[in-house]
C-alpha cells in the first residue's frame, strides 16, 4: 500500500507536467484545429533561456518569470510570423509547419547549448529532502508542481470566463466569423492564445528541467505523453487536458511498476495503448464534445 | 435628405471571380432600404463588400467619409454592423454572452447594462433565457437574439440579410415589428435583404432589385411594389 501510495504521488506529479503541456496543445487545438507538434519544443527551448538566466546569476524567482514573458512574446510572434500565412493553408500545410517548428528549436538547441545536459535548480525556497508521514515520503517538490498547475488553473479560469479578453477569446477560438462581425480583432486573439500556450509550455519545461535534466530532447517524451494526455481528456477542453495529465503520469506510474514487462522502458507504449483505447472507445475524450458532423 | 451610406460603382469577387459589377446604391440617414432579388443575384455579397469581408473595389462612403482600406472590425466600431444571414449565433455560449460579445467594442460597462435590459424589453424571450445555450434556441429566437447582438453595439447602420429566413409568419411579423420601432425610435438606418419582397416594400422607403451582380431597377418603395416586372418575376403573382 505504501508503495502504491509513493507511486501516486510521484505519478501525479509528473502527470501534472504532461497536464499543463497538454494544455498548450489543447488551447491550441480549439482555436485553429492544429496540433502544434513544435509545442515541447518550443517549451524546451525557452527552458534554455532560463538556464542561461540562471546561469548567469539572476535568481529562480526573477529568471522563471522573465522566461514566461519571452515565452508568451515568441508564441506571439511565431503565431504571426508564420503560422498566419498559412492560416487557410489546408491542415496538413500548417501540420508541416509545426514540425519546421520541432525541428528549428530543437536544432538551435543543439547548437547553442551542445548535447550535453544541464544541471537545472530546484527553486530556491524548496527543500530538496523529503518529509515522512508514517511510511509515505513526501517530496517538497512534488507539491510545489501541483500548487503552480492549481494556481494557474484558477488564472486562466478567471481569464477565460471572467474577463472581457477572455470571452472574445474563446468567441475567436469558437466562431471566428461571427466574432469579426461584433467587431473581434480574431488574429489578434489567435495570436495571443499562441502567446499563452508557448507560456504554460515554458511552464511545464521549466518544472520538469529539474527532475529529468536539460538537454535538447528532454520534452520529446513528454510531448508524447501530452499527446496521451489531451486525447484522454478531449482535445478541446482545458480542465480536461490537465485531468488527463494526472490520469496519464498515474498509468505510467502504476503501469510501469505492476505490470511485469512494461517497467521504465516500454511507458511510452502505455501511452500509445490509451490514445489508441480513447479513439476507439470515446473519440472526443472523457471532458470533449461529440462533434456531430454531416456528410 | 443626407445619405448615411453611398456606394458607386461597387465591385466585388470571390478569388478571381467577380460577383457584383458595379452597383450604385445610397441608404438615407435613418431609412430603411430594400435590397431586392432572386437567388445568386449578389445580394449578400453586397453586405459583405460593405463590411469589407470579401474583395471588393469601388468608391464606398460612410457618414461622408470613405472607407476604403477599412476592415470589417474597424467597421463594425464606426457602427456599420451585420445581421448576418443564418444568424452568427455564438452557439455555445449563453444569450447574455452573445449580447455582451454584441457590445465587444464597446468600453461604457454601465451603459452595456442597461443596453442588455433594454434588449429584454424588446425581445422579452432572452430575458427569459439569459443563462440559456444560444443554440439550444429556436430559429425565431436566435434571430431575435441576432438583432439583439447587432443592436449592442449601437449602430449607426444595420446590414440585415434575409431576417425571415426559415421563420414562420407570425415570428416574421413580429421581428418586422420591432425593426421599425427601433428604427423609428433610435434612428438606426437599415439597409435590408429579403427574399421576401412583399414584406421588405412594406417596411422599407426605397428599393434595390439586383439582377446578376447589377441593379436591374430601383425606386421608391410604391414604385417597386406598382412594377409589373418586380410582380412578375420576384414577387409571383
Amino acid at each position: 500500500m505504501t508503495e502504491f501510495i509513493q507511486l501516486v504521488l510521484a505519478g501525479t506529479a509528473n502527470g501534472c507536467i504532461y497536464g499543463l503541456l497538454a494544455l498548450a496543445l489543447v488551447l491550441i487545438y480549439r482555436s485553429t484545429h492544429i496540433i502544434n507538434f513544435g509545442q515541447g519544443e518550443m517549451a524546451m527551448f525557452s527552458t534554455y533561456i532560463c538556464w542561461s538566466f540562471l546561469n548567469a546569476g539572476m535568481g529562480y524567482w526573477v529568471a522563471v518569470p522573465l522566461t514566461l514573458i519571452l515565452a508568451f512574446a515568441a508564441g506571439i510572434a511565431v503565431q504571426r510570423v508564420l503560422i498566419r500565412p498559412v492560416q487557410n493553408a489546408p491542415e496538413l500545410t500548417i501540420v508541416i509547419v509545426t514540425l519546421g517548428l520541432y525541428l528549428f528549436f530543437n536544432s538551435l538547441a543543439l547548437w547553442i547549448y551542445s548535447g550535453v545536459p544541464k544541471p537545472f535548480p530546484l527553486p530556491t525556497g524548496i527543500r530538496q529532502a523529503s518529509w515522512q508521514v508514517g511510511d509515505i515520503f513526501i517530496i517538497p517538490y512534488h507539491l510545489f508542481i501541483f500548487a503552480v498547475l492549481i494556481t494557474l488553473m484558477a488564472v486562466l479560469y478567471v481569464l477565460f470566463q471572467r474577463t472581457k479578453l477572455g470571452l472574445g477569446l474563446r468567441a475567436a477560438a469558437a466562431q471566428p466569423a461571427s466574432s469579426r462581425l461584433v467587431g473581434i480583432n480574431v488574429n489578434w486573439m489567435l495570436a495571443l492564445g499562441w502567446g499563452i500556450a508557448a507560456a504554460a509550455g515554458a511552464l511545464a519545461g521549466m518544472l520538469s528541467a529539474p527532475v529529468v535534466q536539460l538537454e535538447p530532447n528532454f520534452m520529446a517524451t513528454i510531448l508524447i505523453f501530452s499527446f496521451a494526455s489531451a486525447t484522454l481528456g478531449g482535445f478541446d477542453s482545458p480542465p480536461g487536458a490537465v485531468v488527463g495529465g494526472i490520469a496519464i503520469g498515474n498509468i505510467v506510474a502504476l503501469g510501469g511498476r505492476y505490470i511485469e514487462f512494461i517497467g521504465t522502458q516500454l511507458d511510452i507504449v502505455l501511452a500509445l495503448v490509451v490514445i489508441v483505447a480513447v479513439l476507439l472507445i470515446r473519440p472526443a475524450g472523457l471532458f470533449g464534445r461529440q462533434v456531430v458532423q454531416r456528410v | 435628405m443626407s445619405a448615411i451610406l453611398e456606394a458607386r460603382n461597387l465591385r466585388a469577387a470571390y478569388g478571381d471571380r467577380p460577383v457584383i459589377f458595379g452597383i450604385d446604391l445610397a441608404v438615407p440617414e435613418r431609412g430603411i432600404v430594400a435590397l431586392l432579388g432572386a437567388n445568386g443575384a449578389g445580394k449578400t455579397t453586397t453586405l459583405r463588400a460593405l463590411l469589407a469581408e470579401v474583395r471588393t473595389w469601388g468608391d464606398v462612403r460612410y457618414q461622408g467619409q470613405s472607407i476604403a482600406g477599412k476592415s470589417t472590425q474597424d467597421l463594425v466600431r464606426m457602427g456599420m454592423v451585420m445581421v448576418p444571414e443564418g444568424r452568427g449565433t455564438f452557439t455555445d455560449f449563453t444569450v447574455e454572452e452573445n449580447l455582451l460579445l454584441g457590445a465587444y467594442s464597446r468600453r461604457d460597462k454601465d451603459g452595456i447594462r442597461r443596453d442588455i435590459e433594454r434588449m429584454y424589453g424588446y425581445f422579452p424571450v432572452l430575458g427569459q433565457r439569459r443563462k440559456q445555450r444560444a443554440g439550444s434556441m429556436s430559429g425565431g429566437e436566435q434571430q431575435m437574439l441576432a438583432i439583439a447582438r447587432a443592436l449592442m453595439s449601437r449602430p449607426k447602420l444595420l446590414l440585415l440579410d434575409e431576417p425571415s429566413l426559415g421563420l414562420a409568419p407570425l415570428i416574421v411579423q413580429e421581428i418586422f415589428g420591432i425593426l421599425t420601432t427601433i428604427n423609428r425610435e433610435e434612428g438606426v438606418s437599415m439597409l435590408l435583404v429579403e427574399q421576401d419582397a412583399v414584406r421588405a416594400l412594406k417596411v422599407a422607403t426605397y428599393a434595390y432589385l439586383l439582377e446578376t451582380g447589377r441593379v436591374a431597377l430601383e425606386g421608391t418603395a410604391e414604385q417597386l411594389a406598382a412594377s409589373d416586372d418586380v410582380r412578375r418575376a420576384y414577387l409571383g403573382y
